[in-house]
């Protein structure tokens, strides 16, 4: 091997080399390609999916209303029986006055379908909470039926033959008159938020989802987090390295990825079937969230206890304090950031769960708030499937507005996480 | 340009293989090589020296462009290989590599066969036309590295299961196969016990009669044993460079000195 | 009544700490060494009180409502009652409950409302009984720890001891649930198998889980054979991996070579966002966006597609994967030393060669985990399949017909009203069985290859 042969091969190679360069950067150029394409299509979806979520949704967070002079009649309601007066009856007459020119008693039912369903309640609870008002003219704004909701928001489109249509020509034409005489209005709807469920879109609302939510998840926080944390703090700090520990481990990381649903058959069985709790209480269905919440705030206390130095320890334990005076007084307040995140991120997921609250009957149908832990109720996922499951149009739209407001509750909680998370965290 | 004025000035300019002038190099706001100048000559083992964080490694790093995939790492000066400038926008980092071959402190053989790993680099630049020239190349490359006769009978085992200093002449192995036309060693003998270092300098000292050899090393021993010239460096500068006979004797600068006879490093 | 108990426990809980507190004080105060800070003896006295009443509490509420259900129906005539089948027993239990609650419907026999008498009577017997048991135990505890304060007396190592046993129980508890899961699974899938053959489950290739409301009817004699229902869910998982696991190994490749960091701390959080969003949103995009949209592309095509395909409810599961796979993925490639990646580099190899050829392949038995945990997600994800796939079990490969998965089989067995003794009920606790054992092998599979992985290169 002489210098020569070396030094001319090492020539042509570089030639050979700057040959291939081309194609070589090309094809990085096309992985990069793909990698960006990949990137852009998660993206593409996620902005689908919001953006048809808002879409659909926006339109539920206004109700069209109807404003309009009830007399109370006291022909129609007496005081000896105001709670079964025919108040339908009430307003029925009221429109009539409007189009005086209806008079068979069917277009006069047909034209009483203009109001929501709920607008005689309204009525009749006012008039019962002051019995006064018989004999006097009320103001009344009340929700018009879902139809013409959807109407009023262009949903139903004027331009359909009337045999596609939900809503007849005249139908439409009582409507537009309403509207002419400055009686409808689109105000902001608050009885999303304040109402509860109901079978008719116009009046349903999330409160009982909310307040099941709230009651699932504080019974979900009080159960889980104590007893995660006592978990990892055993685990992390004080566990002999043995086989009951290994098993323990393993264990919990396993429990981290069982499926949802099988969390919602051992609730089905155990606490509903053995233990005779009641089906469809948010005490239920928060006491299984803990189950499944209760391996990721181990996970997630113990990267935290461990990220804390062992210096801290051996300070501590230098100057006498006994193991669990190190642990209690300084390791864990010094993990706590870390463990208040990584519990709201495991809460923000049990706020999303799904299946298991299902198993529980927690999609039942319920037209009040509950009041306690122990009634009945749904939660915010659940009604949200009980909604995307129902057949009226306008349940769409309250579909893709509770779906808002449940991502909105999840990115509140996320960004408190994140907010933790940024303030104090700790370089050591 | 202050510390250069000590340097010889008997090097054969035209046997200057890289000529790096006024090199500085900051990490972030950390300035770690100030105002660097030396010429490397060919089929010579250089050598560079100096306490650690004294900046030879990354001046090293600086020749085969390998400070370009740390973000904040910027580099200045001009750096010429056979007289021309490495940073220029048209020359290609890829094929300057394939140039300048590098062999770093860890062994670090990818978790493929021996075969694999010495074929990498010919491969990736289609150096081979056929089977039986690959085999060649490798064959050929493992024998200039001294692993051969321990190697041929498992080629296709892991290059991982080899002991510290095999794995280490394999990575050498490795760097050559391409045929380079300069040898990068960044502290090639730090994780290698004494038998292991003894038999890569030997073949330090072979490789030299084909390419230019740069070593950074911690070892003054190593240097004066393995090296023809040899450059110090301290905090950035570029303190003396020159013969390592000499410089090893008598050096001009008084840090030079001081390091030599263990007063700082 | 409940809310009293637990008032009772604080109340004494506090107390015993300050008056044990105080008289370990008042110890010292006189002179003596006390082995403990007074702080640990008050502390020894909540925990002695706290911890068996809290239990005592807990074991009460448990267990009060099957006793007082049995003491109530146990006088019942037998032919009202005891001999009834399950669900006419709930409902027979139901109308006690709601007459005892003030809820009265029509005109009640005369048993049901002794029975609800009964039943008033118990609910304020067991509230008053339990706040006496409360209060006897929590005065006993708060005497015995209090006779127990002396100078001499560790009443560190003993509150230590207790806190130590108290997170060991928190510790166990893990491993209870586990338990719970598989006893409960185990003991109503026996259940099954005594009224549907195991080998018709597991080889049966017909499922039609609907039982005759009358015996002479002929309509639904139920079919209990799994395969259809299995295989249904291989099809979705398989479509939801392959749209998840080149998308996501490619964004992870993009993110952890190519990404300046800049465009990595934009990229990376809204990823997390895809990963944060619950199933049921993308069950509900798969119905109103996805579905539709594949139909009218298969009309366009002149290919029927039918509403609830498998490749629709697939592929938005495959979207939700996207950010798992991705990150798994870059963690892996991240966990490849820096050694390889500059030795690859230093070859003149591109960045993309570095990738493809050396750190991906030293990569993979990380990211394999990451994959075969991605699988067992898939399998037994729920919301998305139980929206957007179908209910009937067609036994087909082809991923634009319908299919029906384990997961949607047991959430519509078990909506609505459920006893636990018809085979329809339980054939979902079998089918969870089999999903709980399913993704337990996978999952421990794959956590180990993870945690091998991890080793290596540590």
């Amino acid at each position: 091997m002489t210098d020569m042969t070396n030094r001319s091969a090492g020539k042509s190679n570089a030639e050979h080399i700057s040959a291939g360069l081309a194609r070589r950067h090309r094809k990085e150029s096309i992985l990069k390609g793909f990698g960006i394409a990949a990137i852009s299509f998660a993206f593409l979806i996620l902005g689908i999916l919001l953006m048809t979520l808002v879409s659909t949704g926006y339109k539920a967070f206004t109700q069209t209303h109807l404003t309009i002079d009830v007399y109370v009649d006291p022909d129609v309601i007496t005081r000896d029986a105001l709670p079964r007066g025919a108040f339908d009856d009430l307003l029925e007459n009221t429109l009539v006055e409007e189009f005086p020119d209806v008079d068979s008693s069917q277009d006069r039912r047909a034209l009483l379908r203009i109001f929501s369903n709920g607008a005689q309640f309204t009525l009749r609870d006012r008039v019962v909470e002051n019995p006064d008002l018989i004999g006097q003219t009320v103001s009344l704004n009340v929700p018009v039926a879902d139809n013409f909701d959807q109407l009023n928001k262009d949903l139903i489109s004027r331009d359909t033959p009337e045999e596609f249509r939900r809503l007849s020509d005249q139908e439409i034409a009582w409507f537009d008159a309403l509207d002419e005489a400055g009686m409808i209005s689109n105000p902001i709807n608050f009885g999303l938020l304040t109402n509860a469920d109901s079978r008719f879109p116009e009046l349903a609302g999330l409160k009982g989802a909310l307040v099941g939510s709230f009651w699932a998840l504080l019974t979900c926080f009080l159960i889980s987090f104590p007893v995660g944390i006592g978990a990892a703090i055993y685990l992390e700090e004080f566990a002999p390295k043995n086989k009951i520990s290994d098993i323990i481990e393993v264990n919990i990381n396993n429990l981290a990825a069982v499926p949802s649903v099988v969390f919602g058959l051992l609730a089905l069985a155990v606490f509903i079937g053995w233990f005779g709790m009641p089906r469809s209480a948010p005490f239920v269905g928060g006491l299984t969230l803990a189950l499944m919440t209760m391996p990721t705030i181990i996970i997630a206390t113990r990267a935290a206890l461990k990220s804390v130095p062992p210096s801290i320890r051996e300070a501590a334990m230098g100057l006498g304090a006994s193991r669990q005076q190190v642990v209690f007084q300084h390791v864990v307040p010094l993990a706590m950031p870390g463990i208040l995140t990584g519990t709201i991120i495991g809460l923000a997921q049990a706020l999303g769960e799904t299946a298991p609250l299902l198993l529980i009957g927690m999609n039942a149908f319920i037209t009040s708030a509950p009041s306690g832990p122990f009634d009945s109720a749904t939660a915010l996922p659940t009604q949200i499937f009980i909604w995307a499951d129902s057949p009226e149009r306008g349940f769409v739209s309250r579909t893709s507005a509770a779906i808002l407001v449940l991502l909105a509750f999840l990115a509140f909680m996320n960004g408190i996480a994140i907010y933790l998370r940024q303030k104090f965290q700790r370089k050591w | 340009m202050n510390d250069m004025t000590k340097v010889e000035r008997d090097l054969n300019m035209s046997d200057a293989k890289i000529e790096a002038r006024g090199v500085n190099l900051h990490y972030g706001t950390n300035h770690a090589l100030k105002d660097v100048s030396i010429e490397i000559a060919d089929r010579t083992v250089t050598s560079f020296i100096g306490p650690s964080g004294c900046g030879k490694s990354s001046f090293l790093r600086c020749l085969n462009r390998m400070n370009d995939t740390i973000d904040i790492c910027r580099v200045t000066g001009q750096i010429m290989l056979d007289g021309q400038d490495i940073n220029a926008a048209s020359v290609d980092p890829v094929q300057l590599r394939a140039q300048i071959g590098m062999v770093f402190q860890k062994p670090n053989p990818f978790p493929k066969s021996i075969y694999d790993n010495v074929a990498y680099g010919p491969k990736i630049h289609g150096l081979a036309k056929s089977k039986a020239d690959m085999d060649a190349i490798v064959e050929k490359a493992l024998r200039r590295a001294a692993i051969w006769d321990e190697v041929k009978d498992r080629l296709h085992e892991p290059g991982t299961g080899l002991s510290g200093g095999q794995q280490q002449r394999l990575c050498i192995a490795r760097a050559i196969a391409t045929e380079p036309e300069v040898l990068l060693m960044d502290e090639p003998c730090s994780a290698l016990d004494p038998i292991a270092t003894a038999q890569v300098e030997e073949l330090i000292d072979e490789l030299r009669r084909d390419y230019a050899v740069v070593i950074v090393t911690h070892s003054m021993q190593q240097a004066a044993r393995v090296s023809q010239k040899t450059a110090f460096f301290h905090l950035g500068h570029l303190v003396e460079f020159g013969d390592t006979g000499r410089l090893f004797t008598t050096p001009n600068d008084p840090r030079t000195e001081s390091y030599l006879t263990g007063r700082i490093g | 009544m409940t809310t009293f108990a637990f008032a009772l426990l604080f109340a004494a809980s506090v107390f015993g700490y300050a008056w044990n507190r105080q008289a370990a004080s008042s110890l010292r105060n006189d002179g003596q060494r006390l082995h403990s800070l007074s702080g640990f003896h008050g502390l020894y006295s909540f925990l002695c009180v706290s911890i068996p009443v809290f239990v005592l509490i807990l074991v009460w509420l448990v267990f009060q409502g099957s006793v007082i259900d049995w003491l109530v129906t146990a006088p019942i005539a037998p032919e009202n009652y005891a001999t009834l089948e399950t669900g006419p027993k709930q409902l027979v239990l139901a109308e006690i409950k709601s007459i005892a609650g003030g809820r009265i419907f029509g005109t009640p026999e005369d048993w049901k409302l002794a029975a609800a008498e009964r039943l008033i009577q118990l609910r304020t017997m067991s509230a008053w009984l339990l706040l006496a048991a409360v209060f006897a135990l929590a005065v006993t505890q708060v005497l015995r720890a209090r006779r127990r304060v002396d100078a001499d007396f560790r009443a560190r190592q003993g509150a230590e001891r207790m806190i130590l046993g108290l997170i060991q129980f928190c510790a166990i508890f893990a491993v209870f649930v586990t338990v719970g899961i598989v006893f409960s699974l185990t003991f109503e899938t026996i259940k099954f198998f005594r009224m549907v053959p195991p080998l018709e489950f597991l080889f049966g290739l017909n499922w039609e889980p609907q039982i005759p409301i009358r015996a002479d009817q002929i309509a639904g004699a139920g079919a209990f054979g799994w395969l259809p229902v299995i295989v249904g869910t291989m099809v979705i998982t398989v479509i939801a991996i392959l749209v998840a696991v080149p998308t996501g190994l490619l964004t992870a490749i993009y993110l952890n070579e190519f990404a300046s960091s800049r465009a990595r701390a934009i990229i990376k959080p809204i990823l997390e966002i895809l990963s944060g969003i619950p199933t049921i949103v993308y069950g509900f995009f798969a119905v109103l966006v996805v579905a539709p949209a594949m139909r009218q592309f298969g009309a366009d095509l002149g290919i029927a597609i039918s509403p609830n395909t498998a490749l629709a409810a697939g592929s938005v599961m495959g979207v939700m994967l996207i950010p798992f796979i991705s990150s798994f993925a870059d963690d892996a490639l991240s966990a490849v030393p820096q050694s390889l990646r500059d030795g690859a580099l230093a070859l003149g190899a591109t960045r993309g060669e570095t990738m493809l050829s050396v750190l991906f392949p030293a990569a993979i038995p990380g990211i394999v985990g990451g994959v075969l945990l991605a699988v067992s997600r898939a399998i037994g994800e729920t919301m998305i399949v139980v929206m957007a796939a179908g209910l009937i079990a067609n036994m087909t490969l082809n991923p634009l017909d319908s299919v029906t998965t384990v997961t949607v089989q047991i959430v519509t067995l078990l909506i609505g009203d459920t006893s636990f003794d018809n085979p329809k009920t339980l054939a979902a606790f079998a089918l969870g069985m089999m999903l709980f054992l399913v993704t337990l092998v996978i999952n421990i599979f794959a956590l180990r290859i993870v945690r091998k992985y991890r080793e290596i290169y540590d």
